[in-house]
């Protein structure tokens, strides 16, 4: 039952990663995103999958999606009705099993987040729906398709597994807050072993929207950069199999780091700015460290949010000073969106993903393109390759309409 | 483990912009009147009941946050302020809210706008509607006009989802993270919403609106209705069908319900007492699903064959709300108690593409136990 459920346990239990699958503009794979981002290699190019001809921004992430799926327990016709996003969180999920070592289960849990979901098949309704003369053909097929429950159950049934799923639509925060509330279903006992992650695809209504709103970078996407000018749109997925301790040590699994560390909460200032002094982002900020048994002093590394417009680095820089204090002169800071874009409700699930690289290998992502410091910015931007010891690192996630997610990983070892 | 109680109900729908409005709606039995609404490019008009104009102007519009705010946000709003209007009338303003809004298609409206000014040419496209075209743009007003939120999420998925949503504010309430949770599930119209349920179940009648329930631990905050149980998410796959999925949940709903007599663990407070009538039946009362198509309303009729107690069907009235229709389910269960009708109240959730889920709210001081056998052995352990 969900409801009532079992008291939580009195600890409760550590909760490990033990895969992780990770698809974005740099390439398939933990291989390839990690020599990418280990090298600070930036992905973006002419957008190529719908016109930008009549927009501000011309550029983008774009995944170059395999031209073979790999073997799945889906048929050819289930694999027919994928869009881009379900293609993508098709393969993270699939590495991340794979990974893991899990058997295909019944009843195991999967907590996605996500923006847009098949919003490519909404697309095309819209567009067939208003043509003359009228056509009904694969209109229902359409319909189905676009909920991003029935590309989450297909996942499933690609892993030969069936179970709960859950939906979070907190926009860019949405990756890091199915993160936290997977996290949080194992530490209270009501599961387990779950999937968890993000995806979305680009569209061109979220290009062109961001691209209304002027949020889209016309140069270059340089979080924290003095000269920034916006961000920059990706697409991609992330998942991480999430399990109890006991339970990976019970199956010698290999473990790749331990989630400590989950903080939410809403900023009520407006539907799309942040507040200017940060309040929220210092609110889940100091909840994920005060959860996880940490302080800023602790943390090796941290994955900002860093969109790169203007009010977002600013108050993210302002609230990341405050939480830190005198630690902030010597953290090391980055955005991975300088070099893969903004995932939007992948975001949080990936920046997670490649924190836990930089945890199993030992080096920070660079964001190469950043030249002159914001003045608000009181630590150091990483800007260069360069290996590190890693042992916590804190990545943060932001959404249209204030909902945030901060996560802690440790290194595991 | 913490016991949970509805604090209080909001619902908007056809019926009118109050819960008191759908009550009525639902006492009196009768379909409510259809409307037409055109489409482009096709002549034939899709059947459709809006949402009527509020009798007075609503004084939550005034609030700056709302100003462009689409019309699934003016549901939500309405129908939360009305589920903690009791709460936000009585106790003080450090009470920390969680919102939760549960939502199958979302801000359909401006996504169709936004997209047609897209296509039209994406240059002169409006950056006002974009935001508003988001999952969390309905969640996001809402904490501005509440403003003691504390916690919040949207979720997204078939109407079963929405006991999701109820699961998770019952949650945050055992983990004392919020004072009270309001759990909202909404939909708008729009033709292409309206088209696409053609496609998919042809005799609906598109509907919208809100349903909210705010819930919360304190005996004496409530409505006099407990949250007895909530099942596990019955999905569907290639092994389950939705009809197999529908049994599994009534099957396990079922096994939630025995007596427990003398259970008395904290008190009801004065006024909910006093808001619960001698004469109240101990009946038990199934508040269903079932519209108006055969074809999918199978896999409910097999689920409760055998079912020989009195039963609701809100979408027979109101029409096909999606989420918004889950709501009103839950909502007209728990008003159904309140209002000393029955003694407890089942709810089956059967959504068309994802899972079955049900629940069961009893009178809070009624003898009807909410689980005497202790809490089951962690739900979705894999």
């Amino acid at each position: 039952m969900l409801f009532p459920t079992t008291s939580p346990p009195e600890t409760p239990p550590r909760v490990v990663i033990t895969g992780a699958g990770i698809i974005t503009a740099l390439g398939p794979g933990w291989k390839t995103n990690a020599a990418g981002f280990r090298t600070g290699r930036t992905a973006f190019g002419p957008v190529s999958l719908f016109d930008v001809s009549r927009q501000r921004a011309k550029q983008a992430a774009e995944v170059d999606l395999p031209v073979a799926l790999p073997s799945t327990r889906l048929s050819a016709k289930q694999i027919a009705r994928l869009d881009r996003a379900g293609v993508m969180l098709l393969l993270a999920i699939q590495e991340a099993w794979q990974q893991s070592g899990w058997e295909p289960a019944e009843n195991l849990p999967l907590v996605l987040g996500t923006t847009a979901g098949g919003m490519s098949f909404g697309e095309a309704y819209f567009r067939q729906a208003v043509q003359a003369p009228h056509d009904h053909r694969h209109q229902a097929t359409r319909a189905i398709h676009y909920q991003p429950q029935v590309q989450a159950l297909l996942a499933l049934e690609a892993l030969g597994s069936t179970g709960p799923v859950t939906i979070v639509s907190n926009a860019c925060a949405s990756g890091g807050n199915a993160i936290g509330h997977a996290w949080e279903l194992i530490r209270y006992g009501q599961a387990e072993r779950v999937l968890t992650g993000g995806y979305d695809a680009l569209t061109q209504l979220v290009f062109s929207g961001f691209d209304a709103l002027q949020a889209l970078s016309t140069t270059v996407c340089r979080p924290f950069d003095a000269r920034r000018d916006g961000l920059a749109l990706g697409e991609g997925a992330a998942v991480m199999a999430l399990e109890t301790l006991e339970s990976a040590r019970r199956r010698d699994a290999t473990i790749l780091g331990e989630l400590i560390g989950y903080g939410t909460s809403i900023d009520q200032h407006h539907l799309t700015q942040p507040h200017p002094r940060g309040d929220a982002t210092l609110t889940v900020m100091k909840q994920a460290c005060a959860v996880a048994g940490v302080t800023p002093d602790d943390i090796d590394y941290l994955n900002a949010h860093g969109t790169g417009t203007a009010l977002n680095d600013s108050s993210e820089a302002i609230a990341i000073g405050h939480w830190a204090g005198p630690r902030a002169a010597t953290l090391p800071v980055s955005s991975t969106k300088a070099d893969i874009g903004h995932l939007l409700g992948a975001a949080g699930a990936v920046e997670a993903v490649i924190c836990l690289m930089t945890l199993c290998e030992q080096w920070l992502p660079p964001e190469t393109m950043f030249e002159v410091p914001d003045p608000a910015c009181r630590f150091p931007i990483v800007h260069k390759p360069q290996d590190a010891r890693v042992n916590v690192v804190l990545s943060n996630s932001f959404g249209f309409g204030g909902v945030n997610a901060s996560l802690i990983l440790r290194r595991w070892a | 483990m913490s016991r949970i109680f509805v604090a209080g109900m909001g619902a908007v729908s056809p019926a009118g912009w109050k819960l008191a409005d759908l009550r009525q709606a639902l006492r009196n039995g009768e379909p409510l009147p259809v409307q037409t609404l055109q489409r482009p490019g096709w002549q034939k008009p899709l059947r459709t009941r809006p949402i009527p104009n509020p009798a007075e102007r609503l004084e939550f519009l005034a609030h700056p946050r709302l100003r462009r705010a689409s019309p699934i946000t003016h549901y939500v709003v309405a129908a939360a302020l009305e589920a903690t209007a009791g709460l936000r009338a009585s106790r003080d303003s450090n009470l920390r809210l969680g919102l939760v809004i549960c939502l199958q298609s979302g801000c359909v409206n401006y996504s169709c706008r936004f997209f047609e000014e897209t296509l039209k040419d994406p240059a002169t496209a409006s950056p006002l509607l974009f935001p508003e075209t988001v999952f969390a743009a309905p969640a996001s007003h809402l904490a501005a006009v509440l403003g003691n939120i504390s916690l919040a999420s949207s979720l997204v998925g078939d109407p079963a989802a929405f006991l999701q949503g109820v699961a998770l504010g019952a949650q945050w309430l055992e983990e004392n993270r919020v004072d009270a949770c309001v759990i909202i599930g909404a939909e708008e119209i729009n033709w292409i919403l309206a088209d696409a349920l053609w496609h998919l179940e042809r005799p609906a009648i598109l509907t919208a609106g809100a349903g909210a329930l705010c819930l919360c631990r304190e005996p004496e905050w409530s409505t006099g209705v407990e949250l007895a149980a909530i099942t596990d998410a019955h999905t569907w796959s290639s092994r389950k069908n939705r009809t197999q999925a529908a049994c599994a949940m009534r099957e396990q709903l079922s096994q939630s319900v025995f007596l427990k007599p003398g259970r008395a663990e904290r008190p009801l407070g004065p006024a909910a007492q006093q808001r619960r009538p001698a004469t109240a039946r101990d009946s038990e009362l199934l508040c269903d699903g079932i519209g108006s198509s055969p074809r999918v309303d199978a896999a409910e009729f097999a689920a409760w064959r055998d079912w020989t107690g009195p039963r609701l069907s809100p979408k027979r009235i109101l029409g096909e709300g999606l989420m918004a229709a889950a709501a009103w389910q839950c909502v007209a269960a728990c008003d159904a108690i309140a209002g000393g009708s029955f003694a407890a109240a089942h709810v089956a959730l059967i959504g068309p593409n994802q899972q079955a889920m049900g629940a069961r709210f009893v009178r809070g001081d009624s003898d009807i136990s909410r689980l005497s056998a202790g809490p089951s052995p962690g739900n979705i352990r894999a």
